[in-house]
């Protein structure tokens, strides 16, 4: 998957080099030792779901993202054995018209909340290798600026969910 | 076309006053038969023309708005690539049909793809209807959507080739509503909340014939 990065606040970046690199070390140093899997750093993802479109339109993908570490973090993308392409997207409304723009990066300061949320920021999700329905428990990858990544379990939804599970 | 901004929420006594004051304009307007309506949505009563179009439906069949004249409508412009932003005001929609319980048979959400090059009958209709059971997509030709935005100067823009194939595009937000005779007679935000799209509903059905 080709992932556009684009230019991150140093700060950002700066602070997932740390923390990632941290984690990374710990993983790949002492694999199953007591830090556990490898986490991108303290972000602790919820409510994760999809808005599942009919046929093989592109789908979005939501979740809540918490921040419980002392450094910012930046989500960069996503992938998945599901879905061939993964974009960050922003939906925005100005002006009477609706804009849907594709995004480097979403930031989640530290000890802050962040979400991927509908008429928000959210993840497109295309060509699905296989159809999704609603109920499919669909696993994706966050992948995090520095290289950090979250296994996260994506629970699929109807077209009209107004509100994830 | 702008929307005002919404009312902050009035405080009880500003509510008393309000509903004092808002009793002697019923009474006023009891005068009056022409006297304004309380909508809670923008009246375009009189500045729009009348709902027209020749499109596709669902099966690819033509269609115009004259075959739909006896139902309320509630139009929408959008594109089935939309993942967050048409899916988010459709469920908004539906959320509104359901407001309406057993009213609801009188109005229909209408969809009208501003993407006919992707998007084909079969697939708007599919989107529509899973938002809504009873929803309709429509699409067509360019020229005859072109047409139809612009009587009602919706905007839209075709964006940049996304890496690795497909397109976004750029739309008016806005949802129309026309009555039973195709008359344009309120536009709401997708920011209105399905309580006042549902409340102009009611009122809309409720002074059917009265013109």
């Amino acid at each position: 998957m080709k992932r556009g990065i684009g230019k991150r606040p140093v700060v950002v970046l700066l602070g997932a080099v740390l923390l990632g690199g941290t984690m990374l070390g710990a993983a790949a140093g002492a694999a199953g030792a007591a830090a556990g899997p490898a986490r991108a750093g303290a972000i602790l993802v919820s409510h994760a779901w999809i808005r599942v479109l009919p046929g093989d339109l592109p789908a979005a993908g939501y979740a809540r993202l918490e921040n419980r570490g002392d450094e910012s973090m930046a989500l960069v993308g996503a992938r998945s054995g599901t879905y061939r392409r993964i974009m960050l997207h922003e939906s925005l409304l100005s002006g009477g018209m609706s804009e849907m723009k594709r995004v480097s990066h979403l930031t989640i300061p530290a000890h802050a909340r962040a979400a991927l949320s509908p008429g928000g920021y959210h993840l497109m999700l295309m060509d699905a290798v296989r159809p999704v329905k609603p109920g499919d428990r669909v696993p994706l990858t966050l992948v995090f600026a520095g290289g950090s990544t979250e296994k996260v379990t994506f629970l699929a939804m109807p077209a009209n969910a107004s509100a994830g599970p | 076309m702008t929307v005002p901004p919404r009312r902050a929420r009035p405080r009880r006594a500003t509510i008393v006053q309000g509903l004092v004051i808002a009793l002697c304009v019923a009474i006023l307007a009891g005068c009056h038969s022409g006297a304004p309506r309380a909508w809670r949505l923008t009246d375009v009563r009189g500045h729009l023309p009348d709902l027209r179009f020749r499109l596709l439906d669902g099966a690819g069949r033509t269609v115009t708005a004259q075959q739909f004249r006896g139902e309320n409508v509630l139009l929408y412009f959008g594109y089935t690539h939309c993942p967050d932003a048409c899916p988010l005001t459709m469920t908004h929609l539906h959320q509104v049909m359901v407001d309406l319980g057993p009213l609801a048979t009188r109005v229909r959400i209408r969809f009208i793809s501003v993407d006919p090059a992707r998007d084909t009958p079969p697939v708007v209709q599919q989107y529509a209807a899973a938002f809504d059971p009873r929803a309709v997509g429509l699409t067509g030709d360019m020229t005859e959507i072109e047409s139809l935005a612009k009587r009602y100067r919706v905007a839209f823009k075709r964006g940049p080739d996304l890496p690795g194939g497909g397109y976004e595009v750029t739309h008016s937000s806005a949802i129309y509503v026309f009555d039973t005779r195709g008359r344009a007679r309120l536009i709401a935000s997708p920011a209105d909340t399905d309580a006042d799209i549902a409340h102009d509903l009611r009122t809309l059905i409720g002074t059917e014939g009265s013109g």
